[in-house]
């Protein structure tokens, strides 16, 4: 069943780690029309947060590019957040999921899919070496006064 | 995003403050690294009572710390950590590695 679109935000941003905090405030901001609850917003600034910072450190490394990121939200609450970028892309999708999995080396964990993926409900990764990647998860909210 | 930290005899604790992500965690780690390096602790306590926000860069901070301490046969504790932050740090299985407190409550 397709749901209806009650609303949608776009905005694009500089690969900048200064931005990461700004991207997961803004769709928390953006989410608040919907009354979530303290522990989805505090899910989906998560996993929000790791969604943006792989753009930064992996996708983009040392350059600047740009971060796209579409929020929708749905009749019934539903929310639906894409991230994209143009940068170096993920040659083998399954394993860069793999928990504790990483290329970055220092004191990245390896956790930011596992995160996403158990902080939301779906999560899809779609990339092309050298084109890039988009990430898009789901969460579908409790709305309150609908419950019993 | 700071850090105040104590050295008590041979105790450094670590009052983290803010929000933890990849865009702090660095300024975050060299002041508990240089508290490390200074006072060789037998127990370093990182105390997240004040951190708002924390994702999987305070887990890589967290395990890094684990691996210092480590290195002089000290203790690791982690306390008062929000239900989030707990969530986080247990996906990760830092619970297994660490003592961790959630703010005094039985668990």
């Amino acid at each position: 069943m397709k749901q209806k679109l009650i609303n949608e935000f776009k905005m694009n941003l500089l690969a900048r780690s200064s931005n990461e905090s700004f991207a997961r405030v803004a769709i928390a901001a953006f989410i608040t029309q919907l009354d979530p609850t303290i522990d989805e917003i505090c899910d989906i600034k998560t996993a929000v947060s790791e969604a943006v910072t792989n753009c930064i450190v992996h996708a983009y490394k040392e350059k600047l590019g740009q971060i796209y990121i579409t929020v929708r939200i749905y009749e019934g609450g539903n929310v639906m957040i894409k991230i994209k970028d143009r940068g170096c892309g993920i040659p083998d999708i399954p394993q860069a999921m793999e928990p504790m999995f990483t290329t970055a080396g220092g004191e990245r964990a390896g956790l930011g899919f596992a995160v996403m993926q158990s902080f939301m409900d779906k999560l899809k990764v779609v990339s092309k070496v050298g084109s890039g990647t988009t990430v898009t998860f789901t969460k579908q909210l409790q709305l309150r006064g609908q419950n019993d | 995003m700071g850090c105040k930290i104590d050295c008590v005899g041979e105790v450094v604790t670590a009052y983290l403050d803010g929000e933890i992500d990849h865009h702090t965690a660095k300024g975050i780690r060299e002041e508990i690294d240089a508290a490390i390096e200074r006072n060789s602790p037998s127990l370093l306590i990182l105390d997240f009572r004040d951190v708002t926000f924390m994702d999987s860069s305070g887990i890589g901070l967290v395990m890094g710390r684990y691996r210092q301490i480590k290195l002089t046969d000290g203790e690791l504790h982690v306390t008062n950590t929000s239900p989030q932050i707990f969530k986080v740090m247990r996906l990760a299985g830092l619970d297994r590695l660490a003592v961790i407190d959630k703010g005094g409550k039985v668990r």
